[in-house]
């Protein structure tokens, strides 16, 4: 009983010291003060200013910019892993090894380098950086990820269903379509799902590739912000929502795991 | 029901992965109506047969044809056969419905159709009301049935099973082999089965195709190769046997287990070494009298359900395994008969290991990828090709692969009433053959010598 | 005639991964090259070791590097202590609590790290603690302890029941079977833990100059300044350096999990 309330309250601590920043954020979005820590009372003018009379512009575009570059990296990334997948499973186990090598390079290098050599490649080619050099750059490091999660799905699928599609007269496409593709879809979601997340917080690969022609994402608009020494007060609010939604949709997910289990 | 058209042809039919044969060179047919097992143990090509008649293989060499279209080259979703998977294969997104209506539904019936066939199937294999089921809840023996429904409802010309009721208990398995066998004579549409599961041949078919290394080692009715085994791995295989060598003196006179016996097989050259098999339960065993043809002692006596099964260590140091209803207990003495008829007498395969090789030098010689110490070698020109013969009991093999001069794993093991008869596999897919007294076990791995002053080398020609 | 239709579209499947794998030559493999390649040339495009001479002679960026890697040490260092022992207690808890926990542990990662550095910066001013090397490693060790949780976790759970129990059986006290069993089957877990969070810190920015008013500075800084400063070939050389650690913590990671295999095995 005690090695249980210790072992409780130690779990405790930790998130106490995970979340504490965050429940800063939370009860600072509630107060006007243009600085974080500041209390100088309950007020939701953030709130109003955040979702009724507009932010200004650059932090709503700097929003709108992530959210496209997110949707599309991550629909491409998906795309192209899920077929890197199938393809990949395909190979000879030998094949199969190198590409899994070569795979993993995106995951293992530190963001850093993933951005100066992306920064490097675009420089040598001359290429004016922009949103399309930052959709490029993040699909090279999230495929990887998709293909992580469609690749498990592929093993542990019944390795005669595709064969047992074209011997009730499937084509191969029809197999495809009607037997692999369901079976994929939950690892091509989740590959979706953690590429957006990994394109939404991604920072260090996008200030490198975003060039100097004024684009900004969230990650780029907060540097600048904390740079100047402050953050722009609408981000609590923001900050709170996105927290606040996280938290419900994960708790929706793991709700229906728990039931579909059951 | 049967009649004598075919309807698979499988000519000359191999098959390589890599530099390995899985099939080398099968050839059968399939009438039309019939039911035909392909027996065998596993990794013996059987299944790879199977996939090369649905289509998923396609043959290195040689032909099929199915309802007398040559299907060699054809994809499988345009050949008149459906397949039953051995993990049954079922769609786990689509309920028991529509996994059976998939292949019509591809075909685009009429749904009032489909609905009908689906209902019909559903009630051949006792379904009904399942229709709605997810296949996931479904029980193991369940998900058989709507497999079989899935694959009889496209009315094909030939239903191949893989291994079917290998993944079920011996109770279902039993239940639903009957059922199996009640569906192939209502459908009246050939069956070809793949087990390796003897007793399940034996039950199920018209003809079973014995298969063992990618070759069909034999083919016939389930009687025919029980009481003739063409040879001594048949024997072993099906059912249990006592396989002994022995020595043919003459027509009708065999020579095993240091005594001579009257037989019924002629044909054999005279002194020509042979394997002879005798089944449990055709040993006569009976208190010590006149009458024995052999003696011996009892040494353990398994009371087996129906029988008992007893083994007989004879005075010349055989063991024969027994099965009679009488009990006679270990330690007593007994005597030991059998009919001329009953005792089957088989050509060997093979009498010694056979290698080509190479003579490198005055004193050595090179054969399975590796160089041998070899006195005959003096007498032969350096770099000729010779053959290497190398008696099995002159093999020796090691606990620890570092011990011998290549290592291998023991792949199939005889009894030969006082020793062991071992097939070794080497890394490089040889096949080494031993005599031994010690015992090892299947998938063991060795490592192997040939006995200094036992190769022998005759040059290719001669 | 319906042969080589067959034969292609057989052919197709294996083929699938080719546009993937082109981008990986063009977005992963060139790039990675044009660091070397730059490491080694000047800005005339000369071959040249001078890189790499301007590292070892400016103490500088050596004693960033060395100060971020001791930084990184530190870092995990006290994930591990602080992270073992969660992951333990997770794995114990029942499957559905360990479910919302993880969770729980994960969640804060969906927020904008810079906006937890900075809300993490307000909290020590809220709390009335200096910034400085304390506030960097709390920050550092805030954002990575998931990182090492999640993988141990994973790794003890798997953890077939049956080994502990007869670790017991065979005599082995509450203790023993912690350190002598569950300890070297979490090696895996741990191993990687380490390379999730040794990594990435030591190539961080942003997270050191808030925390420490700009005061400290990583390595991951001082690559991003010389590369923002036009300074490519150097920017690529320091890269290289950061590379080859990198190389270094895979292989010897990598030798880890093995010979835990190896262990694991006996």
């Amino acid at each position: 009983m005690m090695k249980r309330i210790f072992a409780g309250s130690y779990l405790g601590l930790l998130l106490v010291m995970l979340y504490a920043p965050i429940l800063i954020i939370i009860i600072f979005s509630f107060t006007e003060a243009k600085v974080l820590g500041n209390w100088t009372g309950f007020s939701l003018k953030l709130y109003r200013s955040l979702l009724v009379t507009g932010v200004h512009h650059s932090l709503a575009s700097a929003l709108w910019n992530t959210l496209i570059i997110g949707l599309i990296a991550a629909f491409v990334s998906m795309l192209l892993g899920t077929m890197a997948a199938i393809g990949i499973f395909n190979l000879r186990p030998r094949a199969r090894k190198a590409v899994h090598l070569v795979n993993s390079i995106p995951v293992l290098n530190p963001d850093i380098i993933t951005a100066i050599s992306l920064f490097l490649l675009f420089v040598s080619l001359g290429i004016s950086q922009g949103m399309t050099t930052v959709i490029l750059a993040h699909i090279s490091f999230c495929t990887p990820y998709v293909v992580l999660s469609v690749l498990p799905r592929l093993i542990r699928m019944n390795e005669n269903l595709y064969e047992a599609a074209l011997d009730l007269g499937a084509t191969p496409f029809q197999a495809l379509r009607k037997i692999m593709l369901p079976e994929l879809k939950p690892g091509m979601i989740s590959g979706f799902i953690l590429a957006f997340t990994l394109s939404i917080d991604d920072f260090v690969v996008t200030l490198f590739t975003i060039g100097n022609q004024g684009l900004e994402t969230l990650s780029t608009y907060i540097y600048a912000d904390a740079r100047k020494g402050g953050l722009t007060p609408e981000l609590r609010p923001l900050s709170a929502i996105i927290f606040i939604s996280v938290l419900l949709m994960l708790l929706v997910i793991n709700r229906r795991a728990a039931k579909n289990k059951s | 029901m049967q009649n004598s058209e075919s309807i698979i042809d499988i000519g000359h039919v191999s098959k390589y992965f890599g530099e390995k044969a899985a099939l080398d060179d099968v050839s059968f047919t399939v009438r039309k109506g019939e039911f035909v097992t392909i027996l065998g143990p596993s990794g013996c090509g059987k299944t790879t047969l199977l996939r090369l008649i649905a289509g998923f293989l396609t043959v290195t060499e040689g032909s099929i044809s199915i309802a007398g279209t040559d299907v060699t080259t054809i994809p499988p979703y345009l050949r008149p056969v459906n397949t039953v998977f051995q993990k049954y294969a079922l769609f786990p997104h689509l309920n028991v419905f529509n996994n059976i209506a998939f292949g019509l539904n591809l075909k685009k019936r009429p749904s009032d159709e489909i609905k009908k066939r689906v209902n019909k199937v559903l009630k051949m294999v006792g379904m009904t009301d399942y229709e709605e089921r997810d296949v996931d809840s479904l029980s193991g023996g369940q998900q058989q049935r709507v497999a079989i429904a899935r694959a009889i409802v496209n009315e094909p010309e030939v239903l191949l099973l893989d291994e079917p009721l290998a993944a079920l208990d011996l109770k279902m398995r039993k239940d639903m082999q009957m059922e199996i066998k009640a569906m192939h004579k209502k459908l009246g549409i050939s069956f070809v089965y793949v087990t390796h599961d003897q007793e399940e041949a034996l039950t199920l078919s018209d003809t079973i195709v014995v298969m063992s290394e990618g070759k069909i080692q034999q083919m016939g009715t389930p009687k025919a190769i029980y009481d003739e085994p063409a040879n001594a791995f048949v024997a072993d295989f099906i059912g249990e046997s006592n396989i002994l060598n022995g020595i043919m003196i003459e027509d009708n006179l065999v020579s095993f287990a240091g005594h001579q016996f009257e037989c019924v097989d002629k044909g054999f050259e005279s002194q020509e070494p042979v394997d002879v098999v005798l089944r449990p339960e055709d040993l006569y065993i009976f208190d010590p009298s006149e009458a024995a043809m052999l003696t011996g002692k009892v040494t353990s006596s398994i009371f087996k359900g129906v029988h008992y099964e007893m083994v007989v260590l004879t005075t010349e140091g055989y063991e024969f395994i027994i099965q009679d209803y009488h009990c006679f207990d270990a330690g007593k003495d007994v005597g030991l008969r059998v009919k001329p008829s009953d005792i089957h007498v088989m050509k060997k395969e093979r009498l010694f290991n056979t290698f080509s090789g190479t003579v490198v030098d005055k004193a050595h010689v090179r054969f399975l990828n590796q160089v041998f110490e070899c006195a005959e070698a003096s007498s032969f020109t350096l770099g000729s090709t010779v053959s290497v013969y190398i008696d099995f009991k002159d093999v020796v093999l090691f606990d620890y692969e570092e011990d011998g001069l290549f290592g291998g794993d023991v792949k199939f093991i005889l009894y030969k009433g006082n020793h062991y008869h071992l097939t070794v596999s080497t890394h490089g897919n040889e096949n080494i053959y031993i005599d031994t007294n010690d015992v090892w076990d299947t998938s063991d791995r060795v490592g192997i010598t040939f006995a200094p002053g036992s190769i022998h080398i005759t040059n290719i020609n001669s | 005639m319906a042969q080589p239709k067959f034969l292609t579209l057989l052919s197709l499947r294996r083929n699938w991964a080719i546009p993937y794998l082109l981008y990986l030559f063009v977005f992963v493999l060139i790039p990675l090259f044009l660091i070397v390649m730059y490491a080694f040339m000047d800005t005339e495009g000369t071959a040249t070791l001078a890189n790499f001479r301007k590292f070892w002679m400016q103490p500088e960026a050596l004693n960033t590097f060395i100060y971020s890697v001791g930084i990184a040490l530190i870092t995990t260092f006290l994930c591990l202590i602080l992270g073992f022992p969660a992951a333990y207690i997770l794995s114990k808890t029942n499957t559905r609590g360990a479910r919302i926990l993880i969770l729980l542990f994960i969640l804060p990662m969906w927020i904008n790290f810079l906006i937890r550095t900075l809300a993490t910066v307000a909290l020590f001013d809220f709390l009335n603690l200096p910034l400085g090397q304390g506030a960097l490693l709390f920050g550092m060790v805030y954002n990575f302890l998931p990182f090492m949780i999640y993988p141990i976790y994973n790794v003890l759970q798997k953890t077939d029941q049956n080994l502990i129990e007869a670790a017991q059986d065979l005599g082995a006290n509450p203790r023993q079977v912690f350190l002598k069993t569950i300890v070297p089957l979490s090696v895996p877990g741990i191993t990687s833990g380490i390379m999730m969070v040794f990594m990435p810190v030591i190539s961080t920015f942003a997270i050191a100059e808030l925390l420490t008013i700009n005061n400290i500075k990583l390595f991951g800084s001082t690559l991003q300044e010389n590369i923002y400063n036009g300074m490519w070939n150097y920017g690529a050389a320091l890269s290289l350096v950061m590379l080859l650690l990198i190389g270094v913590t895979s292989l010897l990671g990598s030798e880890g999990g093995a010979k835990s295999e190896e262990g694991g095995l006996l």
